[in-house]
């Protein structure tokens, strides 16, 4: 226990004196057991107030400094720092909050008073059992795994190379791309996806750095930053991409067709097949689920006709450990689901299209080349209605959230497919047009000017089928009328969810999600591409709706943060992590089934901390019944202290 | 001060309130940038997670004279180490079930999840908590 205790109460200017009788707190808290020095200042946290902490540590020669300002979450780093250059350890300045959690709450100077002569107090009584703590070093493995292979993913993966960095990147589907190489044209300039994507495609295939693992998985991921161990699995490998020519005279024999995932179900492929000509790993792919031939008495007809021999039905899945020292999550989005939209006749009428199979009917490369037709009938649709915010802004049906990209790609829809078909009419049903970003908004007047495209604000209510057409009963809120459209075709603008495997990857690296399943940054503002959990960043739309832009500038972020993170030598873990007094353990294992980070063990029949897996929670101090275990500096006996000083 | 002898005395209630760094406190932090007005009577201890609070905290809070304890972490579903708050609501539900058990109005114990962008809701709980502990009156079951 120390016992040369100085405390400064900080006016900060008026913020906190005009509440708080900051002279009354520092001459009560002077006579304090303990306490060596106190005195109060208007401006702690200035120049001269810093070195007042400075100069008051070095004279005195204190052992322990309690500064009585605003929230640690401002100051403590600070006041910390002016400590270790007073000659004091760091973790022996503690903060006490008498500004947001006191003088700016409360207006009875007495009362104010009083309570901040307790939260001080606390902080002494903390502060006097405080121990020097030195950050923990860790080892670092130079090596980052970037998890999903959309151009987030992508663009992560190239910044990180570009720093000498070694990158494994894992896509679950068999081609890397995401959903960008799905689009047509971009906004809003309206250049071609496959243009500005395939070569950074190509060069990921090229990157001699770069380990691509497609049809793969993260199935656990153990360690910490700096050192994590990754388990992935993928898929057996039917086609081996080394062999395959890519002649595509196996499709030719397949008997099998099954709905084509990279034109959203509007045509079909084969059971082996590639997913579209430009893919990466440029090879061929046996879906095994579709495939009748993995039992070779039933078909084998493709391994017949392949000359390369690249294909071998005994192939199994297999698993890869690796070691990498950053992790970086980009899984993308999906549509939100058509199953959902059922007042839209979403999944009931052929001729209601969701946002990215209009995509496709745009796209040179897409289900009709590039011509838009109705999948009904094949005819060229000449009136169309699209429905912005289709899933999203409406909390009681569906998701809360502004989807923020679909005015964009609703006015690009729109503009397309005037471009397409010059003489049809489009209507778009919007609730508000935001427009926020370059251009943006100058590409939406252009929609509206001239492509004559009819904006409506207000909601669909309804969609049917009546005289081959689909009827659209909506509401023009601007004029106050009820509207009724027989139109071609249907596409409707879904808001964006987080991908389908996010859930399940969150959980596997311990990451948090937000309330509508987005990945939690740890800050969002300040942090907005670091993750709750260290040397895991996110990028790309896992994290919240954003378009190309801005989840390329988030990707490139997130690979800044990984490269800084790896070019130390060793990392500093922070020493405030939990210790067991081994006298006090029973090894009743409480502890260690409490700890989320898997950081105890049972050695020998006592608790044994991981210093470098232990985030100084205290979820193993809650539970200990003998008081054995404890966060370092935020111990039991401190906590005890704190109480009777707050009752005293 | 009056003469505790001339008149009774108005009953101050003395409100121990565990925070959790990373969601109530943050949120006591916001309410504070806010400028929200709420009652003195509750003093924050800070904590790294609401998982840590040990039952004994509160049997100690109220051996020494508290009123009424708070004890406030992330919602569940956000707590900064996954699964904290999990664990405090578990535990902290039978520390409740105990205090009734040994005779302490239970409603002296109170739990809440305020995030960081609940300052609002944490100037509502506090003042919500103290209110209910005046019309109980002071604490003296577990009292030394």
């Amino acid at each position: 226990m120390t016992r040369r205790t100085g405390v400064f109460v900080c006016h900060c200017g008026k913020n906190i004196a005009a509440t708080v009788n900051v002279k009354k707190v520092a001459q009560e808290l002077a006579k304090d057991e303990g306490v060596f020095f106190s005195e109060d200042y208007v401006y702690m946290c200035s120049d001269p107030g810093q070195g007042a902490v400075i100069d008051a540590i070095k004279k005195n020669n204190l052992d322990g400094m309690v500064i009585s300002c605003c929230s640690p979450n401002l100051h403590e780093k600070t006041f910390r720092d002016a400590s270790e250059l007073g000659g004091l350890n760091g973790f022996q300045c503690e903060i006490a909050n008498i500004r947001e959690q006191c003088a700016w709450v409360h207006k009875d100077i007495g009362k104010a008073t009083e309570k901040a002569l307790k939260i001080t107090r606390a902080a002494i009584k903390r502060v006097q059992r405080n121990q020097p703590l030195e950050p923990i070093g860790v080892p670092v493995t130079r090596r980052a795994l970037v998890v999903g292979g959309g151009i987030a993913g992508i663009q992560a993966a190239l910044d990180l190379t570009d720093a000498g960095l070694d990158v494994i990147l894992v896509e679950k589907q068999a081609t890397i791309g995401g959903n960008m190489i799905k689009l047509s044209e971009t906004f809003p300039t309206l250049d071609c996806s496959q243009c500005i994507l395939s070569p950074k495609m190509v060069a990921v295939s090229k990157n001699p750095k770069i380990r691509l693992m497609t049809q793969s998985e993260v199935e656990s991921v153990s360690g910490f930053v700096g050192n994590f161990r990754v388990r992935i699995k993928t898929k057996a490998q039917y086609v081996d991409p080394e062999q395959c020519k890519i002649c595509d005279d196996c499709t030719a024999v397949c008997p099998v067709a099954v709905p084509n995932q990279f034109d959203q179900g509007l045509t079909n492929r084969r059971a082996i097949y590639i997913p579209f000509a430009q893919a990466i790993p440029a090879s061929f792919n046996l879906d095994e689920e579709a495939c009748l031939g993995l039992n070779p008495v039933v078909c084998g007809k493709c391994e017949e006709v392949c000359e390369a021999g690249a294909i071998d039905y005994d192939r199994k899945p297999t698993v890869t450990e690796e070691d990498v020292g950053a992790i970086i999550v980009a899984t993308g989005f999906d549509l939100y689901g058509m199953d959902k939209l059922g007042e839209y006749g979403a999944g009931r009428y052929k001729d209601v299209l969701d946002g990215l199979q209009f995509e496709r009917l745009c796209s040179a490369s897409g289900a009709t080349g590039g011509h838009v037709l109705r999948p009904s009938d094949h005819r060229v649709p000449k009136e169309v209605v699209f429905i912005q915010c289709s899933g999203s802004r409406d909390p009681e049906n569906h998701c809360a959230y502004c989807s923020k990209i679909c005015c964009m790609y609703t006015a690009k829809h729109a503009t397309l497919y005037k471009h397409h078909v010059p003489d049809g009419q489009a209507y778009i049903f919007y609730i508000d047009i935001r427009s926020g970003g370059k251009g943006y908004e100058e590409f939406v007047q252009r929609t509206m000017e001239n492509d004559g495209v009819v904006y409506l604000r207000g909601r669909v209510s309804k969609v049917y089928q009546k005289d081959g057409k689909l009827r659209v009963l909506g509401v023009d809120t601007l004029t106050g009328t009820n509207v009724e459209i027989d139109a071609d075709m249907v596409v409707l603008a879904q808001a964006m969810q987080p991908s389908k495997g996010t859930a399940e990857i969150a959980k596997t690296l311990k990451i948090g999600r937000d309330k509508d399943g987005f990945l939690a940054e740890a800050h969002p503002k300040l942090k907005p591409v670091e993750s709750v959990t260290a040397g895991i960043y996110l990028a790309g739309a896992a994290q919240g709706p954003k378009d190309i832009p801005e989840t390329v500038s988030q990707a490139s972020a997130a690979a800044g943060k990984v490269i800084a993170l790896l070019s130390k030598a060793e990392l500093a873990h922070s020493p405030a992590v939990a210790r067991v007094r081994e006298p006090w353990c029973t090894g009743c294992e409480m502890c260690v089934d409490a700890c989320p980070f898997e950081a105890i063990e049972l050695v020998a029949g006592k608790a044994r901390v991981n210093e470098v897996l232990c985030e100084g929670c205290g979820s193993c101090s809650g539970v200990c019944v003998r008081s054995a275990i404890d966060v370092k500096n935020v111990t039991q006996l401190q906590i005890h202290e704190m109480i009777s000083a707050i009752l005293a | 001060m009056s003469d505790p002898s001339q008149e009774p005395q108005k009953f101050e209630p003395r409100i121990v309130a565990f925070l959790c760094k990373w969601c109530s406190s943050a949120g006591s932090d916001l309410a504070g940038v806010s400028r929200l007005q709420y009652s003195p009577n509750a003093t924050p201890i800070t904590i790294p997670c609401s998982g840590s609070v040990s039952p004994l905290y509160i049997l100690s809070a109220f051996n020494k004279g508290a009123d009424g304890v708070l004890v406030s972490g992330c919602h569940p579903g956000d707590c900064h180490y996954m699964e904290g708050n999990y664990l405090a609501r578990r535990k902290l539900y039978l520390v409740k079930e105990l205090l009734q058990f040994v005779g302490l109005e239970p409603d002296r114990f109170r739990m809440s999840w305020v995030s960081a962008a609940e300052g609002a809701k944490f100037a509502q709980v506090v003042d919500g908590f103290v209110k209910d502990i005046r019309t109980l009156g002071p604490q003296n079951r577990l009292r030394r």
